[in-house]
C-alpha cells in the first residue's frame, strides 16, 4: 500500500509538472505564460499560508507584509544597483522577511485567535503606509517599474521555468514539512495547544517557527512575481492581497495541502475568464466564494476526496 | 525509602477562597493510591499544582527529591510526570497510532525533525502499537480519535501519557462517564497498567468500588484540606470520612 501510494504521488508530480512545463511550448501568446506565472506564484503564497492557517490554526490577516517585503527588496536593489542585484536582492528579502517574521512573530503569537488575526493586519498596513509615504526611496503610490532581470534570466521563457522550479522545490519542501513530525506537533497544536504542553512541547516556539517559514516562502513568492511583472507596487502590501490568499485558501480546502494550490488556479483562472467580459468579476467571485462556503465547506479538494471515498467504499460494498 | 512524591504543606487560594489548604502527603513508590472527596474539595487543582499548571502559594512540590514548584508543565513532564485528564484530552483529527505516537516522538526528542515522513519514524510506531496493544485499543489504530466511543478515549489519554514513559502518573477520574460493566473493566485495566509499566499511580475517583478494590492508600480532600489518610479499611471506618463524604449507610 506505501508503495502504491508512493506511485500515485509520484504520478501527481509528474502531471503538474508536464502541465505548466508545456504551457511555453504550447501557448498561443505570452500571456497564457503570463497567466501561468501568475498562478505559479499564487499557489506557493497560497500554501504557503495555509501552513499557518490550515495546518497550525493561526489565521494571518497580513500575509501581504512578506509578499511585499520579498518584492520590495528585489525591485530596490535592481532600482538603486542594478540589474545584477537581482537574486542578491531575492536573498536579501528572505533574510529580510525572517528576521522581520521573528520580531513580529514574539509579538503576535503572545495573542490568539481574533486577536492574532487583528494583529497580523495592522503590521501590514503599518508596513504598507510606510511604503506608501516614505515616497523618495520606494517610490510611494507609483512603485517602481520597468525593473529587469540580469543576463539570460530577462528571457521570459527561461525566466518562466526558473519561477516553476522554484515554486515546485517550495512546494515540495512545505509538503515534507507537514508530513514531518514537526508538522505533526503543529496540527496538534491547531486541535488542542494544551495537551501539547503536556507532551512536553512549547506550543509558541513551535507556532514562531510555522510564522517564520511561512513568511520566508512567501517572501519568495513576492520576489518571484517582480520578474513577471518588471514592477513593484503599494498594492502587494495591501489587505486585498493577504485576503485573496484566504479567499483561494477556503475556496480549495483549508484542511487539504494542496487545497490551496488548486483554489489558487481556479480562482486566478475563475479571475481572468470572468474579467474578460464584465469589470464587475468581483462581484461573480463573490457569489461563487459564498456559495462555496455555504454548500461545500471542505473546499474542493476536500468534497472530492470525500467523493471518492464515498465512491470507492460503494464500490467495495457494491461487489 | 524516600518517597517518590512528597507536598509539603502546599496552599492555594483563588481570591479568598482556599481551595488547597496546607496539604502533606508522602507518595512512596510503586504506590497506587486514590485522592477522594465531594466535588470542590480541591483534587484537581492539586493534580495542577503538581503538573505545573498552577503555581502553589506556598509550599514545596518535591519529586525525586527536586522542588517542582516553578517549572513549566513542560519541563515537569519530562523529569517523570504523566498525566491523563478529567475530560479527555486527544488530537481528535488524528488517527488513534498518531496520538501516541507523536508523544513518543516527543519523549525521543525528534519533535523537531522536518524533513523526515513521519512513516518513517519505525521505532516510535512499534512503541506506540505496543502501548496500544497493552490498551487493548490496536485494532483502532487508524481511526481517527474523534470517532471513538467516549470510554476508549479516555483509555487513549491514559496511553498519550503512557508514551511519555512517566515515573508517576496521575489519573483525574478515569472512569468518568463510563456504564458499570466499562468502569470494571477499566479498573482491571488500570491496574493492569500499573503492575506492567511500573508505574506509581495517584488518581482520583469517585466510584467508591473502584477505590477500595485497587488502592492501597486513600487520601480524602475536603475544602482544600487533607482529612484522612490511610488503608481503604481504615478510611472506611473514619468517623470523620464517613460524617464528611461517605454517608452512613455505607
Amino acid at each position: 500500500m506505501k508503495t502504491e501510494s508512493r506511485f500515485k504521488e509520484a504520478y501527481l508530480w509528474t502531471v503538474i509538472l508536464l502541465i505548466f512545463g508545456l504551457v511555453p511550448v504550447f501557448m498561443t501568446s505570452t500571456y497564457q505564460m503570463n497567466l501561468a506565472s501568475h498562478i505559479l506564484i499564487w499557489v506557493l503564497f497560497a500554501t504557503a499560508f495555509n501552513m499557518l492557517w490550515g495546518l497550525t490554526g493561526m489565521l494571518s490577516f497580513g500575509q501581504a507584509l512578506y509578499y511585499g517585503l520579498g518584492a520590495y527588496c528585489v525591485g530596490l536593489m535592481v532600482k538603486y544597483l542594478g540589474s545584477a542585484w537581482f537574486f542578491p536582492g531575492m536573498a536579501m528579502g528572505l533574510v529580510a522577511s525572517a528576521i522581520v517574521a521573528l520580531l513580529v512573530g514574539l509579538l503576535l503569537i503572545r495573542v490568539g485567535g481574533v486577536y492574532f488575526t487583528m494583529l497580523t493586519l495592522a503590521f501590514a498596513q503599518l508596513m504598507y503606509q510606510i511604503m506608501f509615504k516614505w515616497y523618495n526611496f520606494t517610490g510611494g503610490d507609483d512603485g517602481v517599474v520597468g525593473i529587469m532581470q540580469p543576463g539570460i534570466f530577462s528571457n521570459p521563457i527561461v525566466y518562466y521555468y526558473f519561477i516553476l522550479v522554484m515554486v515546485m522545490a517550495s512546494i515540495w519542501i512545505l509538503k515534507r514539512i507537514a508530513y514531518s513530525p514537526f508538522g505533526m506537533v503543529l496540527r496538534c497544536v491547531n486541535q488542542n495547544p494544551d495537551r501539547v504542553r503536556f507532551l512536553g512541547r512549547r506550543v509558541r516556539r513551535n507556532q514562531l517557527r510555522i510564522y517564520i517559514i511561512s513568511s520566508v516562502f512567501i517572501a519568495l513568492a513576492g520576489g518571484l512575481m517582480v520578474g513577471v511583472d518588471n514592477s513593484i507596487h503599494t498594492d502587494m502590501f495591501v489587505w486585498t492581497t493577504s485576503g485573496e490568499v484566504i479567499l483561494m485558501t477556503v475556496l480549495g480546502g483549508i484542511n487539504q495541502f494542496f487545497g490551496p494550490f488548486i483554489g489558487a488556479i481556479v480562482l486566478i483562472l475563475i479571475e481572468d475568464i470572468v474579467g474578460a467580459y464584465t469589470e464587475y468579476w468581483s462581484l461573480i467571485i463573490g457569489t461563487i466564494v459564498l456559495f462555496m462556503v455555504l454548500l461545500f465547506p471542505k473546499g474542493l479538494v476536500g468534497e472530492f476526496l470525500q467523493l471518492k471515498h464515498r465512491f470507492l467504499k460503494l464500490k467495495k460494498h457494491g461487489g | 525509602m524516600d518517597p517518590l512524591l512528597k507536598l509539603e504543606s502546599v496552599c492555594k487560594a483563588f481570591g479568598g477562597l482556599q481551595v488547597t489548604n496546607d496539604v502533606n502527603m508522602s507518595v512512596m513508590p510503586g504506590e497506587i493510591s486514590a485522592i477522594i472527596g465531594p466535588n470542590g474539595a480541591g483534587k484537581t487543582t492539586l493534580f495542577n499544582q503538581i503538573t505545573g499548571n498552577l503555581l502553589p502559594d506556598t509550599g514545596k512540590v518535591i519529586f525525586k527529591g527536586k522542588d517542582l514548584v516553578g517549572q513549566t508543565p513542560q519541563k515537569i513532564v519530562f523529569s517523570g510526570i504523566g498525566r491523563a485528564f478529567q475530560i479527555s484530552s486527544l488530537f481528535p483529527d488524528e488517527t488513534v497510532l498518531d496520538n501516541i505516537k507523536v508523544a513518543c516522538l516527543s519523549r525521543m526528542d525528534k519533535t523537531r525533525k522536518f524533513w523526515r515522513p513521519m512513516l518513517k519514524f519505525k521505532q516510535a510506531t512499534d512503541e506506540a502499537y505496543a502501548i496500544l496493544e497493552s490498551l487493548g485499543l490496536e485494532n483502532q489504530a487508524q481511526r481517527f480519535a474523534f470517532e471513538m466511543a467516549h470510554g476508549d478515549q479516555k483509555l487513549l489519554d491514559i496511553g498519550i501519557a503512557l508514551a511519555l514513559k512517566p515515573k508517576l502518573l496521575l489519573l483525574d477520574e478515569p472512569t468518568a462517564g463510563m456504564s458499570p460493566e466499562e468502569r470494571k473493566t477499566t479498573q482491571n485495566l488500570i491496574q493492569k497498567l500499573w503492575k506492567e509499566f511500573d508505574l506509581t499511580l495517584i488518581f482520583i475517583e469517585h466510584d467508591m468500588d473502584m477505590v477500595f478494590d485497587i488502592a492501597q492508600i486513600v487520601r480524602v480532600l475536603q475544602q482544600g484540606t487533607l482529612l484522612a489518610e490511610g488503608s481503604p479499611e481504615e478510611i472506611q471506618n473514619n468517623k470523620e470520612v464517613i460524617t464528611a463524604y461517605l454517608g452512613e449507610d455505607l
